[in-house]
């Protein structure tokens, strides 16, 4: 069964604030490491509806930004892994993941697109 | 900053100081920015609220290490400009621990001679500490220290908080002494610009020339005798609150510059022709009928309509039932305290007499009844002879002239019995006060400490008030 990634946006990167992100990108990757995506625009910015996105979407993974420890629990309790404090890059970040890199905090191509997006 | 020697403050102290050494200890979090807001160094407090070390910080875009709703929705970034001072924002980061801290940010542009923008200094208030217990914030009939339960407080109170949330300028009216000051303050302390400075100005106190100075500042050489540059009181309350008292006393040119500034939030000092942008809630009170000095052209209209935007109408104490009661048993333990007097209650005859009394100053004029109660107050309970003798005489006109029988007997041994009768004919406060103090000299032979004594007061106000009142 393919994996399903779910990473909340802010532009390219992972978004800042898990409870702000517009956009989301949901990834299917196979065990083969080839992977495909959908960007999803959000009606309304809120974690709740993420959370509801996250479970009604069969997500199995998040990779985000910053998140409040109860959304965090209760995703956990969803048995959803969740790769939280990431910075960087969203794809890269997903390659980072199917490569099993990625790690919670991790700052992903930090000295690239991270200070060309510095606002 | 990981190396001390290649960052140094130098040129204010006889040698070069250590620039971490300054801001590492400084327990607000701050943080310097390049112009492309990437992180160039945080200190210690900024580390500790993030939870990310400098190093991890370091050539890191903001808005990834402070995870702050303000950099990621409608930055204040952009209303920088070497024309503006400081943007204060009120906003929330969610730390590297999963908490949501709400913050209070306060983003300085660090510009050249020529405009260009060099960086920038956040500075980071965690707003925890600050926030005050619900209890402590709203006791019981009451809003940040006004108290009541009458229902137009209640509605007050119900009011306050969301008056308090917009920026739009407020209007506050009502008789001198029910507490316009006080509901400014407290619109003020329960705004996301509370951190922000509260500066009050009357603008009955001041001449025109003085008061246009006092608000919008003026440049060295304006007039004669400016000698230097001069904030006005709108730049000192830059990312906070104007409370302009006594509106109506505001002159017409003044009103005029009022109604320009608050439309395009500019002020031009006096003798400039640069502005600064400010960003100032403004709220005015006065004790008038603004509409009416309106239709008599005192009041420009425009300015009027423009402050009427939130009105907010203090009731006089008269119309507020049982908050009588209410607000003489808390002045009453205020004071009790205060003086180290044990005077757990007011007597219910004092309560009749003080809920017929019409309060012409209002909630301050019995503040300062119970005051001067709890001062001659010589027993455990505040009795009715224990208050002001004007106040018997208000309530009932015709006591001086009635049956003797039906007066209050005076108390032995206190001053106040004997003063009243006295003093039925006195007009005013001070006059009442002055001849309760020739009753009590007169009563110990003009012993100085005796009467002080018999006063209830120490010796040295004794002596200040005959001197007060050129009493021989």
């Amino acid at each position: 069964m393919p994996r399903k990634i779910l990473i909340p946006l802010y532009g390219h990167e992972v978004a800042p604030r898990f409870d702000l992100a517009s956009e989301a990108a949901i990834v299917s990757a196979d065990h083969d490491g080839t992977w495909g995506k959908k960007i999803v625009v959000l009606a309304q910015v809120s974690a709740e509806k993420l959370c509801h996105m996250i479970l009604t979407k069969d997500v199995d993974t998040v990779i985000c930004g910053g998140i409040e420890d109860p959304y965090y629990q209760y995703l956990n309790w969803k048995r959803i892994r969740v790769y939280d404090s990431v910075i960087g890059p969203w794809k890269q970040g997903v390659e980072q993941l199917l490569n099993n890199k990625l790690y919670p905090g991790a700052i992903v191509g930090q000295q690239e697109e991270s200070k060309s997006n510095g606002r | 900053m990981e190396n001390h020697c290649q960052h140094l403050i130098s040129g204010l102290l006889d040698a070069p100081v250590s620039a971490e050494a300054v801001f590492d200890e400084i327990p607000t979090a701050l943080i310097l920015l390049d112009a492309r807001r990437q992180i160039r160094y945080m200190n210690r407090a900024a580390s500790a609220l993030t939870g990310y070390s400098t190093q991890e910080a370091k050539n890191m875009a903001c808005h990834n290490i402070v995870r702050a709703r303000a950099y990621l929705k409608d930055s204040p970034v952009s209303k920088i400009s070497p024309d503006t001072g400081p943007v204060c924002v009120h906003s929330d980061l969610i730390n590297r621990e999963r908490q949501r801290i709400d913050v209070r940010i306060t983003i300085i542009g660090l510009f050249d001679p020529d405009g260009r923008c060099l960086g920038y200094v956040d500075a980071i208030e965690d707003l925890r500490a600050a926030a005050q217990p619900e209890t402590q914030m709203h006791p019981a009939f009451g809003f940040a220290g006004m108290i009541g339960k009458s229902p137009d407080m209640v509605s007050i109170f119900r009011t306050l908080p969301l008056i308090a949330q917009n920026h739009s300028p407020v209007l506050i009216t009502g008789e001198t002494g029910t507490g316009k000051d006080l509901a400014a303050r407290t619109i003020h302390e329960n705004a996301g610009r509370a951190r922000g400075p509260f500066v009050k100005i009357n603008c009955g106190a001041l001449p025109e020339t003085l008061l246009e100075s006092e608000l919008f500042g003026h440049l060295k050489d304006a007039f004669p005798g400016a000698t230097e540059n001069r904030q006005g009181r709108f730049r000192l309350a830059h990312n906070g609150t104007l409370y302009l008292a006594e509106i109506g006393d505001l002159p017409l040119a003044l009103q005029a510059r009022l109604l320009n500034l608050l439309d395009n939030n500019t002020v031009y000092p006096m003798g400039g022709t640069r502005g600064f942008q400010v960003d100032v809630r403004v709220i005015a009170g006065d004790h008038r009928n603004l509409e009416q000095m309106a239709e008599q052209g005192r009041f420009r209209k425009d300015l009027l309509f423009r402050l009427n935007m939130v009105r907010l109408h203090l009731p006089s104490l008269r119309h507020r039932g049982d908050d009588i009661s209410l607000l003489t048993e808390h002045f009453l333990h205020k004071f009790a305290t205060g003086f180290g007097k044990d005077i757990p209650k007011t007597a219910p005859e004092t309560l009749d007499l003080l809920s017929t009394y019409p309060y012409p100053g209002n909630v301050r004029e019995l503040r300062n009844i119970i005051k001067y109660a709890v001062n001659v107050c010589r027993q455990h309970q505040i009795q009715p002879d224990d208050l002001p003798a004007y106040l018997s005489r208000k309530v009932n006109p015709a006591a001086g002239a009635a049956d003797p029988d039906t007066q209050p007997r005076p108390v032995p041994g206190t001053v106040s019995g004997t003063a009243q009768h006295s003093a039925e004919e006195a007009a005013t406060w001070a006059e009442t006060e002055k001849q309760m103090i020739i009753d009590a000299l007169v009563r110990t032979g003009g012993r100085r400490n005796k009467a002080a004594a018999l006063l209830g007061w120490g010796r040295s106000t004794l002596w200040r008030k005959i001197k007060q009142y050129q009493i021989q």
